[in-house]
C-alpha cells in the first residue's frame, strides 16, 4: 500500500502595493498645512466659539461651513496618551514614544502625534509639552516632528489669522508601500506548478462539467469547487481579438500588436495572449493559434499560427 | 411573530455559518475559503444558489491587497448567469443592512449575506492605518492597536476600569470561547506583554482569516426554513465625528443613538454580542447599552457568549459573526431577545446595533 501523495506545497511570493496619492485640499486644510509650514498652527472657530485644532471645513455637529480661522499656541496639554515600544515602520520616531492626543493652548479639541520621551513613567495625562517642528517643512502633518515635554503655561488664545499666506500648499501627496506575502491557494498553485512544466491545467466542474483555466477553484455557474484537473491545449483557436495601437510603458513589444481572446482545445472558456509570427491585419476570429516559450519564460511568450485550416464557427462560439 | 414589529416587512437571520477562524489559510484562496460557508448556510435552509433573491457581501481590498477582490469570491455564489448582488467594503453587518433593506422594499424575500477577511498576507495593522483621514492621520501611520491604546488609557484616566478589569473581559471572553469550535483562541490565555501600552496581548484581538455567512428570510418564507427565526426587529447604525481629538473617547453616543433607534431599550435583553475588538471597547459599549458588569435592569445578560471578537476577530466577518452568533442563540432556544453590535474604524467609529427576537415558546 503506498500512502496518498501529499499535496504540493501551496506557493507563496512577496507582493507590494505602492501608490502616490495625489489629494487636494480645501481653503481650511490649506490654509492648515502652509501655517505648519511656516511654523505656525492654525484652527477653526465655530460660532458658538468652539476652536477645533486640527481643524475641519464644517461643523461635525451642525454641518454649518467653518471658515473663522485663529492661531493658537504651539504648547498644550496631553489629554490621553499609549506608549509605544516598538515603533512600526514609517511612524514619527524609530525610538520608543507615546502616541498622544494634545489640546493645544487656545484650542478646545486634540490633535493625535508623537511625543518624544525618555520612558512611560515621563507620561501622564494632563502633561505640558510643545510642538518640536521638523528641520525641512513641505506642508503637511509630519511638519510637527514630534512633541516634547513643556514645563511653561500657557495662554489659552486663538488669536485671529486670515490664513493668507505666500504660496500656499494646495494639495499633498499620501505615499503609501504595503508589503503582502501572497499565496494563490490551491487551484492557482496547481495552475502555476503546471505553467512550470509549459502544460496548461485547468479544473472541471463536477456539476456542469466546464473547464475553467486558469482555474480559480469554483465554478460561477455552479458555485462549487472545481477539483478535476484537465490538461488543456496546447493549441487553442481565436475567438476575438483586438488591435493595439499605443505603445504602454516598459513594455517591448513594437505596436500595431493583437491581443487575443484564445479558447484553447478542452477548455470550456477563453484566455488572453498576444498573438505573434503573423501580420497584424491577417489575425481573425477562428485563427487556430499555439503556445511560443521563450527560455526561462514562465507564462507563454505568445501564440502564433500552427498552420492549420480555421476552426467552423460553431466549434468555438459558445466560448466568445 | 415579533412581539415587537415596527418596519413594512417581517425580517428574519434564518441561518448562520462561519469558518473555523485561523492564524493562517495559506492553502486557500479566499473563495476556497468562502465557499464551505456559503454551502453550509444554503444547506441549513435546503436553498439552492440560484432560490436567493439577494446577495451582498463585505470585505475589503485593503486586505487582500488588490483592487475589486470582491469579484474573485463572487464564483463561490454561482454568479452567473447574473444574480442580483451587491458588495460593501465594510464589515458584512452592514451588507446584511443593506439586504435588509432590499427585503423592506419588497425586492426580494430571502438574502445571501456574507462576509470574509484574510488578514495574514499583509501587516494588519499598517494596513488600517490606510483607512484613516488621510491628510491628518495617515501620514502618520497610527496603528489600529496605538488608538485603541488612546481610547483605554482616556478610560483609565476617567476611572471607569483598570488594568485588572480589562484583564478580566479578555479572560472571560477566550473561557467562553471554550464551547466555540470556530474560536481561534480559547482557553486561559495569559495577559501578557503590552502591546501599545496600556492595553496587553490579552486585551487585543488575535489577527486571523475567517468567513461568515447568514441568510435572511421574510415573513412566512422565514418560518418555512427555520423552526425558530430570529426576527430582526430593529438595526440602525451610526457614525461618529471622524477627527479622535472631537470626540470623546470614553463614550459611544452613535453606539447609543443606534440603539435607541433600533428598540434595544423598549425591553429587556438576554443576550449581548459585541464587536469590541479590544477589551476597553467592552466598556464603552456596556455603557451606551445600559448593560452593567452582569445585568441590564435586574435581569442577567449574557455577554459574548461565543467568546467574541477577543477570541476570533476576523476583519470585515466579526461584526457579521455577532450578528449571526446572537440569532443563532435564538435558533436554538437559548435567547428570547438579543441586542447585536458591529463597529467599524477605529476606536468604535462606525457601530450598527440589531436587536433579534424569537417567538414567545
Ligand atoms: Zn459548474
Amino acid at each position: 500500500m503506498t500512502a496518498p501523495a501529499s499535496p504540493p506545497e501551496v506557493l507563496r511570493a512577496p507582493l507590494v502595493v505602492e501608490f502616490p496619492f495625489t489629494r487636494s485640499l480645501g481653503p481650511v486644510q490649506s490654509a492648515f498645512l502652509t501655517g505648519l509650514r511656516e511654523g505656525l498652527v492654525l484652527g477653526i472657530k465655530t460660532s458658538d466659539g468652539t476652536v477645533m485644532v486640527p481643524p475641519v471645513e464644517y461643523d461635525p455637529r451642525t454641518a454649518e461651513e467653518l471658515r473663522e480661522l485663529v492661531e493658537v499656541a504651539p504648547t498644550g496639554t496631553v489629554t490621553t496618551w499609549a506608549w509605544n515600544d516598538r515603533p512600526r515602520p514609517n511612524q514619527p520616531l524609530d525610538t520608543p514614544f507615546a502616541w498622544v492626543l494634545v489640546r493645544l493652548d487656545g484650542a478646545d479639541t486634540a490633535l493625535l502625534h508623537a511625543l518624544d520621551a525618555p520612558g512611560p513613567e515621563a507620561v501622564r495625562t494632563g502633561m505640558r509639552v510643545r510642538v518640536r517642528w521638523a528641520a525641512e517643512r513641505s506642508g503637511a502633518i509630519t511638519d510637527i516632528a514630534c512633541f516634547e515635554p513643556h514645563d511653561g503655561t500657557g495662554t489659552g488664545r486663538a488669536e485671529p489669522h486670515d490664513g493668507v499666506f505666500a504660496e500656499p500648499v494646495t494639495g499633498i501627496v499620501a505615499q503609501a508601500r504595503l508589503d503582502y506575502t501572497y499565496s494563490p491557494g490551491r487551484a492557482q498553485t496547481a495552475y502555476i506548478n503546471g505553467l512550470s512544466e509549459r502544460k496548461t491545467i485547468g479544473e472541471r466542474c463536477p456539476s456542469c462539467h466546464k473547464v475553467y483555466v486558469p482555474p480559480r477553484g469554483a465554478c460561477p455557474t455552479c458555485g462549487v469547487a472545481t477539483t478535476d484537473q484537465v490538461e488543456v491545449g496546447p493549441a487553442g483557436t481565436v475567438t476575438t481579438y483586438c488591435i493595439v495601437n499605443i505603445k504602454a510603458r516598459n513594455l517591448d513589444i513594437e505596436v500595431p500588436y493583437v491581443y487575443a481572446h484564445i479558447a484553447l482545445d478542452g477548455a470550456g472558456l477563453a484566455l488572453h495572449g498576444r498573438i505573434g509570427g503573423i501580420p497584424y491585419d491577417q489575425v481573425r476570429m477562428g485563427l487556430r493559434v499555439e503556445p511560443v516559450w521563450t527560455e526561462g519564460g514562465r507564462f507563454p511568450d505568445h501564440y502564433r499560427p500552427t498552420g492549420e485550416p480555421d476552426a467552423d464557427y460553431d466549434a468555438y462560439k459558445e466560448l466568445i | 411573530m415579533p412581539r415587537t414589529s415596527r418596519h413594512a416587512r417581517d425580517v428574519a437571520v434564518v441561518a448562520f455559518a462561519q469558518s473555523d477562524h485561523l492564524r493562517r489559510t495559506d492553502e486557500l484562496s479566499e473563495v476556497e475559503m468562502v465557499m464551505p460557508v456559503l454551502h453550509q448556510v444554503l444547506a441549513q435552509t435546503g436553498l439552492k444558489a440560484g432560490e436567493i433573491g439577494f446577495t451582498c457581501s463585505g470585505s475589503s481590498d485593503y486586505l487582500a491587497g488588490r483592487a475589486f477582490s470582491f469579484t474573485m469570491t463572487l464564483d463561490g455564489v454561482g454568479a452567473w448567469p447574473p444574480i442580483s448582488e451587491s458588495h460593501v467594503e465594510m464589515d458584512g453587518a452592514w451588507a446584511l443592512y443593506e439586504a435588509w433593506v432590499k427585503i423592506q422594499t419588497g425586492e426580494a424575500d430571502t438574502a445571501l449575506v456574507y462576509s470574509y477577511g484574510k488578514s495574514s498576507p499583509g501587516p494588519v495593522r499598517d494596513v488600517l492605518t490606510r483607512q484613516l483621514d488621510p491628510y491628518y492621520l495617515a501620514p502618520l501611520w497610527p496603528d489600529s492597536v496605538a488608538l485603541a491604546a488612546l481610547q483605554a488609557q482616556a478610560l483609565i484616566d476617567a476611572g471607569e476600569t483598570d488594568e485588572a478589569a480589562l484583564a478580566a473581559i479578555g479572560a472571560r471572553s477566550r473561557a467562553c470561547a471554550e464551547s466555540n469550535p470556530h474560536a481561534q483562541l480559547s482557553g486561559a490565555v495569559p495577559q501578557g506583554d503590552y502591546q501599545v501600552r496600556p492595553l496587553r496581548t490579552g486585551d487585543c484581538p488575535p489577527i486571523g482569516d475567517g468567513a461568515a455567512a447568514v441568510i435572511l428570510a421574510a415573513g412566512d418564507t422565514a418560518r418555512r426554513l427555520c423552526a425558530r427565526p430570529a426576527w430582526i426587529t430593529g438595526i440602525d447604525h451610526r457614525i461618529e465625528a471622524h477627527s479622535l481629538g472631537l470626540r470623546d473617547l470614553t463614550d459611544s453616543p452613535s453606539t447609543r443613538l443606534a440603539a435607541e433607534r433600533a428598540g434595544v431599550f423598549d425591553a429587556p435583553v438576554d443576550t449581548a454580542e459585541l464587536h469590541a475588538p479590544f477589551s476597553s471597547q467592552e466598556v464603552v459599549l456596556r455603557k451606551a447599552l445600559g448593560i452593567g458588569a452582569g445585568d441590564v435592569e435586574g435581569q442577567a445578560v449574557a455577554v459574548n457568549p461565543s467568546g467574541g471578537p477577543l477570541a476570533a476577530n476576523p476583519i470585515m466577518a466579526a461584526g457579521l459573526i455577532r450578528i449571526g452568533e446572537a440569532a443563532a442563540r435564538i435558533h436554538r432556544g437559548q435567547s428570547d431577545r438579543a441586542v447585536a453590535h458591529a463597529t467599524s474604524g477605529p476606536c468604535l467609529q462606525q457601530n450598527l446595533v440589531a436587536v433579534l427576537e424569537g417567538d414567545p415558546a
